[in-house]
């Protein structure tokens, strides 16, 4: 199988990497975002955990994308209605669209609030945005907002992928997996 | 012999035998429970299951239901002034930490002088407690916030126990006073509240923000270049003299007088303050605020702090800071304090609440100077 494979039985092995990689530090991103906006004893570790994964996350995005451009991703089967196609489609570019803007959103809404983008201990981020409470608080709002699609998107990402793996046994799930096509 | 589900040798196995049938309806019923779970176990840690934990939100809406709504203002301390000056550390400050801010370099300072209490318009002769936040460092660097009150100890030492003087403390929409059972309730389970009570009758109050001492209150961790670690807790110590304002002269005193004398001295020069860092002895109490250190613990004098300039909080930059005390350099870290957990998770929510007002155009009135009478 060349790189330039027209349709491969499987994502590449950069793609499944950063995949399962990604998945990780996102759902743990999720739970560490909620967890530090409520709890009052927590948000200290979370939040200097939550800045730097963010900014990981964002990095591993950039290279993913670059990636999905080059490689040809395997087909969807066939067998598969145009719906659940088209809903595949639009929730990839989705997850896509927000694992790049969330840790946009967070750092433009640090430097908007004027506090320190800090990754560890005397090493800040430059601010990205100016310090203005009208862009804070709409920046501060798209980041809820937006990490609570990304959480739902993520739940129905992961229902449609066991779906794959345990109803249709399709070949899908194997494609992430590295597991060999069925057929 | 043969189960009646399964096919005949030879026969056609049918469209979909039960077996199979079964294996989809536990897949079902398997991923639909995952998907429960997850959405179960984001919402139990954003708080919104689970009613036995408190939030950072429940702490701040009790607060708010204490003080009434004043859109756009701080939360608590919602009066003050903003001010600029400078700081500059020591070498005895740069012996035990290897923060910036005592690297001998003259830092800029912005901050805040505030007085206790949810009422952006309260009189200053009413309130006990003062306050004075910095931000030292500017935009785009690691800064070293802090967040000082005038009391020395804490009246409680966990957010749970802030949260239940809180609830005590809530006036009574009738008389518009807290109510005194629910009130000796709360002291009868807080000895440290109750002694905090004492000093708020018997320390004398000073008549001015510059004349007045403020404390860190809780401890946080010098670390110096070498990597050695040391407990501390710190104060401003004024260079201007005390002075008492009696209970007499409060009666007469006017609403806004601390800021008309922070005015009026800064006119006739700059003001200043010596940063003490005390420094705790092993099996002193860290995590507990509510607790003072023996006065015979050792101090040093790390730095010094200048006050140039004030403006109304209005227009000013401090309105728009959140002074988190656990917004730390390099060389200056939290202690396991939980006080001080809660202060950076509370202060959060005040900030965006506050933030999303002004944006929302709720709170012209504390973007607007007041008019001086």
């Amino acid at each position: 199988m060349s790189a330039h494979d027209t349709n491969p039985a499987h994502f590449n092995r950069t793609a499944r990497s950063l995949h399962w990689l990604m998945a990780v530090l996102i759902i743990a991103m999720l739970f560490i975002g909620v967890g530090m906006v409520s709890s009052v004893s927590a948000r200290p570790w979370l939040i200097d955990l939550h800045r730097p994964m963010g900014i990981a996350i964002l990095l591993l995005a950039v290279l993913r994308l670059r990636n999905r451009m080059r490689h040809q991703p395997p087909a969807l089967p066939a067998s598969l209605p145009v719906w659940q196609r088209r809903a595949a489609h639009a929730s990839h570019w989705l997850l896509y669209g927000l694992m790049v803007a969330l840790p946009v959103i967070g750092w433009a809404m640090l430097s908007a609030a004027g506090d320190p983008v800090r990754m560890a201990s005397g090493l800040v981020l430059p601010p990205i945005a100016p310090q203005d409470p009208l862009v804070y608080a709409a920046l501060r709002a798209a980041h809820g907002w937006l990490a609570y699609l990304l959480f739902a998107t993520v739940v129905l990402h992961v229902s449609a992928a066991l779906l794959h793996a345990w109803v249709y046994r399709d070949g899908v799930f194997g494609a992430m997996t590295g597991a060999r096509k069925p057929g | 012999m043969n189960y009646p589900d399964e096919p005949l040798p030879g026969s056609d196995p049918g469209p979909d035998p039960s077996p199979e049938r079964l294996r989809r309806a536990l897949a079902l019923a398997g991923i639909g429970a995952i998907a429960l779970g997850a959405v179960g176990a984001f919402a139990w840690t954003a708080g919104w299951l689970g009613a036995d934990r408190l939030t950072a939100g429940q702490v701040v809406d009790a607060v708010e239901a204490n003080g009434g709504p004043h859109p756009g203002f701080r939360r608590a301390h919602a009066k003050g002034v903003c001010i600029t000056g400078t700081f500059t550390g020591s070498a005895d400050g740069r012996a035990l930490s290897a923060a910036e801010a005592f690297s001998g370099e003259t830092l800029p300072v912005l901050g805040r002088f505030s007085i206790g209490g949810g009422d952006p318009h309260g009189s200053d002769a009413s309130a006990r407690v003062r306050s004075l936040a910095l931000q030292l460092g500017g935009r785009g660097e690691p800064q070293w916030r802090m967040a000082m009150n005038s009391f020395p100890f804490l009246a409680v030492a966990t957010p749970q126990a802030f949260h239940q003087q809180t609830l005590a403390s809530r006036p009574d929409p009738a008389t518009g006073k807290a109510d005194p059972v629910a009130m000796e309730a709360f002291l009868a389970d807080h000895p440290r509240a109750r002694a905090f009570q004492q000093w708020a009758k018997a320390a004398p109050w000073s008549d001015s923000w510059a004349n007045t001492e403020y404390n860190s209150v809780n401890a946080f961790r010098f670390v110096d270049a070498d990597g050695g670690e040391r407990f501390v807790r710190w104060s401003m110590q004024p260079r201007t003299p005390f002075r008492e304002l009696d209970a007499a002269e409060r009666e007469r005193a006017d609403a806004g007088f601390l800021a008309a004398d922070l005015d009026q001295r800064l006119q006739s020069g700059p003001l200043h303050w010596d940063m003490v860092v005390t420094l705790a002895a092993p099996g002193d109490v860290v995590e507990d605020p509510s607790v003072p250190w023996p006065d015979a613990r050792d101090q040093v004098v790390v730095g010094t702090l200048t006050l140039l300039h004030a403006e109304p909080q209005s227009t000013g930059a401090c309105r728009d800071i959140n002074f988190d005390p656990l917004v730390l350099p390099h060389g200056v870290a939290a202690s396991g304090d939980p006080i001080l957990a809660a202060r950076s998770a509370t202060y959060a929510q005040s900030f965006n609440r506050r933030q999303r007002e002004l944006a929302l155009g709720q709170g012209n009135a504390a973007t607007t100077p007041e008019a001086t009478p």
